[in-house]
This record gives C-alpha cells, structure tokens and sequence, in this order.
C-alpha cells in the first residue's frame, strides 16, 4: 500500500538525531570550521553509542519477509537530521565511517567479527584515479600468508582519526575492473603512512587524508570478498554504493533544510511569510522562490528515501540509489547558495551558518559519485546503454 | 549508532518528548487554504501526524491491474487520437463512451448510485490519471471530468444532490459534468475571486465569467465555484440550460482534448438546492488540493510519454555515425528527465497517500503542485530540444506535450482525484 511518510518508528529515529544535532553539533559547528584540523574532541561522548543500527549503510534484506523498513531507511533518516547539524562533524564520527558500510555490506562473519567495532575509513581514489576507480593503480599482491600493499590514496575521509581503512587495490592489473578488490589495513601497519591532511573549502571538521602503502603487509585474509579475479567481483565492490550514495544524498537534505528553514525565519522576521495558501504565479517573488526550493527539496528527500527502502527490501536500485544521489547533490548545492543570497548580506556573512552550509553542500555534490558520474549511470540504465557505448 | 533507546550521554537531552500528536486534525475545513498552518515553521509543517503504516512504494494487486488497463487504453485508444483532435478540437463522441466503459467513476459510486462500491482512492485516482495522461493529457482529463464532479459531490454533496447527480455517472455512456473554477485574468489566484454570488430570496444569484471549463459545452451539470457575499468561495451546482448562463468554446495553445470553454454568468438565478453542500461547511481548500493533485498526476503521466519518446528517438537517430544517445550532452538531459520524474511522481504520490488515510495534506499537495507544473514545463521543453529540428515540427508528438503542459498551472479544478 502506497504510503510515503515515516513510521513512527523512524519518526523516534528522526526527532532522536535532531536533539543530538541541535545539542552536540551545532554549538560547535563554527568552531571546528575555523580550527580545521582540530580534532572535536566534544565528539568523543558519541564513540560508545556506536552500535549496530549503523548511520553508514546497512545490508540488505531477505525480499520474503514483507515490507520492511530496516537500516538504509533509519540510516538516511539519521544522517539527515545530523548533517542538518553539521556535515563536517557528522563525517567525524568516531566508529562510524564510509568503511564501515563497505565492511558492513560485504564482509564474512569472521571479518564483522574483526573489524566491525572498528572505525573505518574508505580509500579509493588516487592522484590519477577519482571517477573511473577502475582505473586505480595501487597494487595488491599475495605474498606467502599476507597481501603486499603498494600506492597512494588521496581524499580519504576521516584517514587520519580512523582506526581501519578499507583500501581498494588491484591484484592484477591486466585484468582491468576484475583485477580490484578491497582490504582491511589497521591503522599502525608498518608501510602504512599518513602523507597529509588537505585544506578544504567545506567539511572542515572532517579530516581528508593522503595516505601512503609502502610494502604494507596485511593478512591474507584482510581481503574483502572472494580473491578470484572476477567481473562480478568489482561488481560486488560497486554494490557498496548503492547503499551508500543514499546515505549522501540524505546528507545533502539535511543541510539543504537547515538552510532553508533558517532563510525562512530570517525572512519571517522581515515580512516574507510562505505559507503554501498562494499560488507561485500569484505569490511574491522571494514566496515562490521558497516555495520552489521547498517543492525542489521534497522532491529529494522522497527520492532518497525511495533508494533506501528499496535496498531495505532487497530491490535492486542502483538506478534509483544514483537518482537520488544526482538530484539532492545538485538541489542542496543549489538551495544552500540561493539561500546566502536571499540573505543577502546576512546570508554571507560568519555571524550566520548559511555561508558554511553552502560550502559543505558542494561536497555532497561531488563524493561517492559526482553528479556527472550519477547522470551517466541513470543515463545508461535508461537508455539501455553498456559503459562501452555511452562513455 | 545512536540507538533510540541505548543512548546514554543524551538521556537527559532526550527527555523532552517527540514532538507529532494530532496535528493534522486542525485547520483545512475552514474553507480557505492552508490557514491551519499559517504559521507553522516549516519544521513543524513537515513533522506531524503519528504514522504507523510502514513507508511502502508497493501498489495493491487491483492498483497493478487497472495500471495495466489504463495504460492500454492511453496507448490503443488515446494515443492515436491525440493529434486529430489537437487539429480539430473536438473530441469524439464514441471516445467519450468508450471512456466512461472503462468504469473508472462508476466502480467507487456506492451500490445505492448503481456503483460497483469500491471505496474512493485519491490513490488510485492519480494513479490512473497518470496513465491516461501518457496517452494525451486533454483527453485523459476529459474522460475523468465525470469522475472528478462524483469525487466532488460525494466529498462534499448533500444527500438529495448526489441522489439527484450520482447516478448518471455510473451508466455506461459518457455523461459530461465540469467544474468552473479559473477566470480569465493575468495573475488569476483561486484564493481571490471575481466571480460573485449573494443570496436573493431563498436562491443566488451568479455573475461573472468563468474560463478554461472542461468540457465546458457538453457538461449536464457545471459546479461554479463563486464568491459567496461575505461568507467566501461557494460551489454552485449549475445544470444545463441554466438561465443567465452563456457557454462559448475557447481555443488555447494546448489542451484542446478537454473541449475547454467559457462560462458567463450573468444575473444566473440558482435555486437554493443549488448550493453544494446545502449548507453544509464548504472546504475550498480540500477541492482546490485534490484536483492540483488530478493535474500533478496527469503531468507526470504525460512527462513519461516525453521520456519514453525521446529515449526511444535517440537511441534510432544517427548522428557522426552513431546513436545520439552515445553523446553525454543527449544522454544527460534524457538522464535528468528520468530524475526529476520520479521525484514529481513521489510527491504526487505522497499527498494522495495522506489525503487517503485522512491526514492533513495541504503542504503536500501544494508541494506536489509547484514542483509538476514547473518540472513538466522543463521536461516539455526538454522533449523538443532532443529532437532538434524534427520536434518543432508536428510530424512529432513532443510539440503537442510541450504545448499541453505549458497548460497543467492554469487548469485548476480539473479531475478532483
């Protein structure tokens, strides 16, 4: 039966993540914009909380048990109502990073077991390599009883505070995408080295590292799926995103929201009220404007929602999980810089968190995916096209 | 993380309760839009209601079915007709019946109106607009106009006018029933009207003049919608042949299947019965919202045709010795009609869901609304461009959808789902 609002359940989850955001994050979101790459120590408090109930992605599901509303959805619904707080601090975390997802989708109950209560960070581009990940050049071979790592990782979120980083390596380079497989290095692994942090232009409580492998040597067993060299191997690899590409876009309808609900009180306060009883042709301006955003929001949030319950249920969704990522990258982007313009002075100034917010949402539109990689995977599910033939 | 339950250091900032309760319950009968919410933030807007039902995108197996129905008939029976009757503007009488075969009022009319007596589903109303719409969206809201009038008056109907009106809808043929709500003037809001009633005797009185009328010309039963002196927007049941009431055809640049047409009202004598409702409250904002949602639908409908049509247009057109499908700057823009379809259908698909089980849907429908008319306005245009020079011409359907959906803003009151 067609129903399209929350349960209560996930309402608990909703108005839980507010509190915490309203609470925790935003009283120290400017800080940590300005102390780029201090550590929020205030974050610590949320480390035992980490349970099971993950923020980043969850498996799927068995499709025979009925309608669920399991771990994607609370997940999207979670890391809305946090990044409606503070992206930058939501992507600190501790225990809770893109790894996780990537451990949490794929990994043998043996590995859950290992490295499941760890933090783990997510590495897969490179100098060379950012979109065509199958592109990547850092090597994995089998040595003996232990995999021999050798490369570099740029753009890993959270690759400084993290305890684990997930890396993607390829075993046989010959063999193009087949040859790509994902390992669990543990932070302090001789070869294994921090190179840098980078100065950014948003998310700047979040550390992004460079990091370097050097004959790192990890167990045998530290690889994540099968060790054959397989097409759907990769394919296995790619499946993380539809899992985790919703859990971003309902980043960016958090921060979107939070732009616009400040932009409407700040316009309250100077008489511009949108209260959905005038049509946009009969409404002012900045009303319709609102009204759009607000439409254009929606729209978005749905959309995530609608990839999240579909990996709940066990429905392939890679086109809807791409849908949902391109259409809220672009419209949190576009919402939080309209916003700081229809604040104008306001709205640009650091006496406000608009100008901080329309920075963070440029993010939104470009990690696990840019919005052209997005439009090129919906463009080829719709049109029927392989990557050969629409490239 | 973060678990509702097992998270300690929050306990105390987690103490003040979840805010939802029954919000919905006020506001919206009060005949004027959206003045329950007047001045909710919008975070208050969007968190009411207390919601049990599961989050669910599954149709029933009788939605499932009638998809299909609909779909065939848009396709065989819509579709072929659409480009004649944008020449001719006039719709066929035989497609009128066949229309009303199809049973789609005649199924949710209860059993004591000679229906079927299947409960009335905002639902599975857009549902089928939607599909209908994929055939032409004109047509597909010409042969729903007798459905919208019966959802009107069993909404908001006294008895003796749905004794009086119900049945006829549940014949077989087509019996033509409208809704007058637009008028022509530039910036035309539904929330201020120039058409006007005032009460004479135990009767009314109607003047003014009425535009873009479904059907305008062939309707046995017209519901006016006027400005009743000092109480606010009234629906008038007006049967054919009224006196004081002058029916002209009007020719648009679209929409040319739903006959549309003028109403003129002048020194209209109403007898007390006329007024919908009786006396009973009218909620203005209720019709207002469930027909924006007939229309989002019917966009989306027609949106679809525009994307299986290019998609299909560009993956057979050559160009530098390949589909132009191959081409990013054509596939992106095919990509991002698939995108913000699927949004415009959420939407749609939320408010007639809340409208269905009784909670407040105003924002929703209003959402749904603004984001159809402006993304079907893109897609239209979208539509010609990836056809080039072929889509300006009428060889193509993707002129026609450009030129109807320009219209789905300014058709209010049209198919009240």
């Amino acid at each position: 039966m067609i129903n399209l609002d929350l349960p209560e359940k996930l309402q608990n989850v909703q108005s839980t993540m507010r509190q915490v955001s309203e609470a925790l994050f935003r009283p120290i979101s400017r800080k940590y914009d300005r102390a780029e790459h201090e550590y929020p120590k205030e974050l610590d408090m949320m480390r035992d909380a980490a349970g099971d109930s993950g923020v980043m992605g969850g498996g799927s599901s068995n499709p025979s048990e009925g309608v669920r509303n399991g771990s994607n959805m609370s997940s999207v619904v979670a890391m809305t109502e946090l990044c409606w707080g503070d992206t930058g601090l939501t992507l600190t975390i501790p225990g809770r990073g893109l790894g996780n997802a990537a451990i949490a989708a794929v990994a043998t109950p043996e590995q859950k077991q290992r490295f499941g209560d760890k933090w783990a960070a997510m590495a897969i581009t490179e100098p060379g390599a950012g979109s065509d990940s199958a592109a990547i050049q850092t090597t994995a071979k089998l040595d003996g009883d232990e995999w021999v790592l050798n490369g570099e990782k740029i753009f890993v979120t959270a690759g400084d505070r993290c305890e684990a980083v997930v890396v993607w390596a390829t075993v046989d380079r010959s063999a193009g995408k087949a040859g790509i497989k994902s390992f669990v290095v543990e932070k302090g692994t001789p070869g294994m080295e921090m190179v840098r942090l980078e100065k950014k232009l948003g998310i700047r409580a979040s550390d992004t590292a460079a990091i370097s492998f050097t004959d790192c040597r990890i167990p045998k067993d530290n690889i994540l799926g099968s060790s054959e060299v397989s097409k759907s191997g990769f394919g296995g690899v790619m499946q993380t995103f539809d899992n985790t590409r919703p859990v971003v876009a309902a980043m960016a309808v958090g921060v979107a929201r939070a732009a616009l609900e400040r932009t409407r009180e700040l316009l309250r306060d100077e008489g511009v009220s949108a209260d959905y009883s005038r049509a946009p042709n009969a409404s002012s301006a900045l009303e319709a404007e609102l009204y759009r955003m607000e439409a254009d929001w929606e729209a978005a949030r749905l959309l995530t929602l609608q990839a999240a319950w579909m990996a709940d249920n066990g429905k392939a969704n890679s086109l809807q999980a791409s849908i949902s990522k391109a259409k809220a990258g672009r419209m949190g982007n576009a919402i939080a810089l309209r916003c700081v313009e229809l604040c104008a002075g306001v709205g640009y100034g650091e006496q406000e968190l608009l100008e901080k917010w329309a920075r963070d949402s440029k993010i939104l539109d470009i990690f696990e995916g840019t919005q052209q990689i997005q439009q090129l995977i919906v463009a080829r599910q719709v049109l029927g096209k392989s990557s050969r033939e629409l490239r | 993380m973060l678990r509702h339950s097992g998270f300690s250091p929050f306990a105390g900032l987690l103490a003040s309760p979840v805010p939802s309760a029954d919000r919905h319950r006020k506001g919206m009968r009060d005949g004027r839009p959206g003045r329950g919410r007047r001045d909710m933030s919008m975070e208050e807007a969007m968190s009411d209601g207390t919601q049990t039902a599961l989050f669910d995108l599954t149709l029933t197996d009788e939605q499932q079915l009638t998809r299909e129905t609909m779909q065939r008939f848009a396709a065989s029976e819509i579709a072929p007709l659409a480009r004649r009757v944008d020449e001719s503007g006039a719709v066929p009488d035989a497609f009128l019946d066949g229309s009303a075969g199809l049973g789609v009022a005649s199924v949710v009319l209860p059993e004591e109106y000679g229906g079927a007596g299947l409960e009335r589903s905002p639902v599975s109303n857009v549902l089928i607009a939607e599909d209908l719409a994929r055939g032409d969206m004109g047509l597909a809201l010409a042969a729903l106009a007798p459905l919208g009038v019966a959802n009107l008056l069993l909404d908001q109907g006294s008895a003796s006018q749905k004794d009086d009106w119900l049945p006829r809808f549940a014949e077989e043929s087509f019996h033509a029933a409208t809704v007058a709500l637009a008028e022509p003037r530039p910036g035309f809001d539904a929330g201020s009207l120039a058409t006007r009633a005032r009460r004479d005797g135990a009767g009314f009185v109607l003047e003014g003049t009425k535009s873009l009328v479904p059907l305008a010309r062939r309707a046995e039963l017209t519901v006016v919608i006027a400005d009743l002196e000092g109480e606010g927007p009234r629906g008038f049941l007006v049967p054919a042949g009224s006196e004081g009431v002058s029916v002209e055809a009007e020719r648009y640049m679209g929409l040319r299947g739903l006959e549309p047409g003028r109403v003129v009202l002048d020194g209209c004598r109403l007898p007390a019965s006329a007024l919908l409702g009786e006396g009973e409250p009218f909620d203005y904002a209720r019709l207002l919202d469930l027909c924006r949602l007939g229309l989002s639908a019917a966009a989306v409908g027609t949106c679809q045709a525009v994307l299986e049509y290019t998609r299909d247009y560009a993956n057979e057109r050559k160009a530098f010795g390949e589909p132009i499908s191959h081409k990013q700057a054509v596939a992106f823009m095919i990509a991002d009609i698939a995108i913000e379809l699927d949004g415009m259908r959420l939407l749609t698909w939320r408010a007639a869901s809340r409208a269905e089980q009784g909670l407040d849907f105003h924002r929703e429908a209003f959402l749904a609304w603004v984001q159809c008319t402006r993304k079907a306005m893109e897609i239209g245009t979208n539509g010609v461009q990836l056809l080039g020079g072929h889509g300006f011409t009428q060889e193509h359907p993707v002129e026609l959808w450009y030129r109807n959906l320009r219209g789905a803003a300014m058709l209010e009151g049209c198919f009240c789902v």
